[in-house]
Parts: structure tokens; C-alpha cells; sequence
């Protein structure tokens, strides 16, 4: 049976790891391969690069990263943060790159999305949605990191963004981002439940049994987390055994 | 030992390189027909649409030098499926190794593309020696190759189907081998160590 997968998202700035980690066991936390792995042979099914990287020596500085992933690691990575165009995707599918996640560019320019699957196939296509719910109780689309509010509805766009060919929805709740008080259920549920590709649901686990019920009620394919397994609040093996004892099919 | 893989326009061969990097092998990624017909092992990978693959293919006369090929042989995903006879994917007339048919996974409760981690079994031949039963492989496909008398390893998506298959020289994968942890690994060093 296909399994719920497990994602760790690593936020990555002028090619190394942000926020610190307490992993005592690394040489060296800050380096995302060296925690990309680690998650790797702790059972993560997948791993998520951010860059957060503003400068222009960025797409040198990432494409040599990406490479040094890709050799490294034995499981499928996006690679996300600026890819606006399809050379900025071709540069990080050369260097090894499983898949490309792309938020604000798409949104701006809805084509890009066509243009990257018909280019390199729906399934390099990631689509971030970052997502807030309003006082009317509609779950609106934000951009630039979540500091650009627009008028577009979340479950319109992600519909929109499937049927232009993108063949992944990571959604993060910026209600519940940060909050470890637990995924976004209905949205997750709403999209899962209405969209043909998978969704990845992002904001506000801290508990294995956040996991448990985003599965289960919010009818995610993954759920993709950051700071817990970082800060080791919550350990992959651990938060596995965990799910498959409460019968979600996940791979031990 | 000279392994090769086969270069074409069909996507993410450098995870197949790096892949066997870190199982200590050094590939040749080439569309050198000499290359090709003098290595030892052959992969043949493949990411993307079967019919721009085929033409691709068939542009550079790869078609017919794949299929005349005497050493072991490993498609991988829309590698696996070229080998076969026709896919139901823009209605593609594919190499023929095998007799079968590639066909779209049809279903109103399961998402389509497969993606992510599911198991095989009932494992056969020297390709899965050492796989336990009920491993995890990754997968991203919407088509696939039914159940068959060459079926190696069984996946259930939708329908039970041939996950991996086997027959003479030629061997095909449909999960990414390159990217299923240490059972990918272990299934890629096995084909490296065939005889």
C-alpha cells in the first residue's frame, strides 16, 4: 500500500542550515547535507530545501548545494525558494534535483506552470501555497513569505495550479505555522479530497498526534515539518512507529 | 566492468549517476552506440512521457541498439515501460523487449500520479536476491505494466501490477531505484554484480 510520507523541511541561507539544531551527534548541524542525510537514514521519506538566500551569488551558491545533495542522499528532494523561470528549474534538475517547489513566481505568472511540466513533467512541479484564514472563514493565498495578502481564494488557486499541470500541493496554514497546536484539517481535507495529485500539509504539528489526525481527518498524502525534528522534540523513527500503530500505513 | 547509461531526452539521469556513485561504480553516461553495445551492464532510465522518449530514442538509432543488446539490461520507470510492446501514453509504439502493454492507471479513488513509497512482493530472480519481502520502493508513475508471466516483484495500486520485471538479459524497474533509500541500492548493486 502506498505509505503517508514524513518531510522535513530544511530552511537553508547562504548554503547552510538556519535556525540551529541541538543535533549533538553531527559534526556539523549547519550543514545541510549532513542533517539531510541524517533524516535520511532516520526514516524520512523525502526532504524539503528552502533557500532563503537573497543575493546574487545565489543560483552558484545553490545549483554546487544541490549537487552535493543529490549525491549524497538516497531519498527524492525538492528543492524550493526563487525559482522563477524555467532556467532556474533546469539548473537545479541538472545538478540533481527530484523536484522544484515554486510559490510566488507561479502566482504572479501562472504559465510557469504549464511551462516547467510540459518541460520536465508534473511531477517536478511542487506548488507552495502559503494560506491564511480570515474572519469570513475563507482561506486566502499569500505571497512573498507570507507578507502579501491577495484576494485569491486558496482552494481556487490550488485547483487553477493542478489543472495548468503542477502534480504536488504543499499548503502551509500560516494560522497554525509555528504554533505546534496542530495541522490545518478542513483546507488540507478540502484540497486532498477535491484535487487529483497529492497535498502536502505544512504549519503547526508538534505532536505525534498532530500527525495522526492530519492523516486521518485532514486526508493528507505527507505531512512536512521543520522545527520539531530539528530541535528533536520529535524523533522520525519514533513519530513512525507511532503512526503505524495507529494503522496509517507508513514505511518502518 | 564498464556500465554505462544511456543518454537521452528523458530527465533526471544524474540521480542514476550519483546513485551508483555511492555504490562505488563509475557509469559512463553516453549515446555512443559503441559504448553502448561494449559495456557490461546497461541502464536504461527514463523520466517524463513515453513518446517523446521513444522519438528521442529513435532519433539517434538508440531504439534498435537497445533492443539488440546482449549483456544485463535495467530500465528504470518509463525505461521499463519503453522495453515494453505499446503504452496507452499518446499511443506509443514502444520497443518490444516485452510482449506487453503499458496501460493508465484508471481509478476515482486513488490519486494518479502514484507518488511515494509503496511495497513489492512476491520477489523473484537474482535482481531482488537479499530484498525482503514487502520492501518500500519509490514510485511517481500514472501508467503501468500489468501483471505478467516476467513480473519479478508486485506492487498493489489500484490493481495488483508488475512492479519489476525480468526476462533474458533485460530487466525493468518501475520504482526509482536511484531514489529508494538502501533497498534502491541494494537492487542497483545487485544488478551491477549479474553475470
Amino acid at each position: 500500500m502506498l505509505t503517508k510520507r514524513i518531510i522535513p523541511c530544511l530552511d537553508i541561507k547562504d548554503g547552510r542550515t538556519v535556525k540551529g539544531t541541538n543535533f549533538v551527534d553531527l559534526r556539523d548541524a549547519g550543514d545541510p547535507v549532513e542533517l539531510g542525510a541524517f533524516y535520511a537514514q532516520q526514516g524520512a521519506d523525502e526532504l524539503v530545501f528552502l533557500d532563503i538566500t537573497a543575493t546574487v551569488e545565489k543560483r552558484k551558491t545553490l545549483s554546487e548545494l544541490v549537487k552535493r545533495i543529490a549525491r549524497q542522499i538516497n531519498i527524492p528532494f525538492t528543492v524550493g525558494g526563487g525559482v522563477s523561470s524555467i532556467d532556474d528549474a533546469s539548473v537545479l534538475l541538472k545538478n540533481g534535483a527530484d523536484k522544484v517547489s515554486i510559490n510566488t513566481a507561479a502566482y504572479k505568472n501562472p504559465q510557469l506552470i504549464k511551462e516547467l511540466a510540459n518541460e520536465f513533467g508534473s511531477q517536478f512541479v511542487v506548488l507552495a501555497i502559503d494560506t491564511k484564514q480570515e474572519a469570513d472563514g475563507e482561506c486566502y493565498v499569500y505571497l512573498n513569505g507570507g507578507r502579501t495578502k491577495t484576494e485569491t481564494k486558496c482552494f481556487d488557486w490550488a485547483k487553477k495550479a493542478v489543472d495548468l499541470g503542477a502534480g504536488e500541493i504543499l499548503l502551509t496554514s500560516m494560522n497554525h505555522d509555528g504554533t505546534k497546536q496542530g495541522f490545518a484539517i478542513d483546507i488540507t481535507k478540502r484540497l486532498s479530497e477535491s484535487l487529483a495529485v497529492p497535498v502536502i500539509a505544512s504549519g503547526g504539528g508538534g505532536t505525534m498526534e498532530h500527525f495522526a489526525t492530519i492523516f486521518k481527518q485532514g486526508k493528507a498524502d505527507a505531512a512536512l515539518a521543520a522545527s520539531i525534528f530539528h530541535f528533536k522534540e520529535l524523533a522520525i523513527p519514533d513519530l513512525k512507529r507511532y503512526l503505524h500503530d495507529q494503522q496509517i500505513e507508513v514505511r518502518i | 566492468m564498464k556500465t554505462v547509461i544511456i543518454k537521452y531526452n528523458a530527465g533526471n539521469i544524474q540521480s542514476v549517476l550519483y546513485a551508483l556513485e555511492r555504490i562505488g561504480v563509475n557509469a559512463l553516461v553516453t549515446a555512443d552506440h559503441e559504448e553502448i553495445i561494449t559495456a557490461d551492464k546497461v541502464i536504461f532510465p527514463g523520466v517524463g512521457e513515453a513518446n517523446s522518449a521513444m522519438s528521442s530514442l529513435k532519433e539517434n538509432n538508440l531504439d534498435q541498439i537497445i533492443k539488440s543488446l546482449k549483456q544485463p539490461v535495467l530500465g528504470i520507470c518509463v525505461g521499463m515501460q519503453l522495453l515494453c510492446k505499446y503504452s496507452e501514453e499518446n499511443d506509443t509504439e514502444c520497443l518490444g523487449v516485452f510482449d506487453e502493454p503499458v496501460k493508465k492507471f484508471v481509478s476515482d479513488s486513488f490519486k494518479i500520479p502514484q507518488i511515494g513509497w509503496n511495497t513489492l512482493y512476491d520477489l523473484k530472480s537474482p535482481l531482488m536476491k537479499g530484498v525482503a519481502e514487502n520492501s518500500y520502493c519509490y514510485f511517481v508513475h500514472s501508467y503501468y505494466v500489468p501483471m505478467n508471466e516476467h513480473a519479478i516483484a508486485t506492487t498493489d495500486y489500484v490493481q495488483p501490477y508488475a512492479s519489476a520485471i525480468h526476462k533474458n538479459n533485460f530487466y525493468g524497474v518501475q520504482f526509482h531505484a536511484e531514489k529508494s533509500a538502501q533497498v534502491g541500492e541494494k537492487i542497483l548493486k545487485n544488478f551491477i554484480e549479474l553475470i
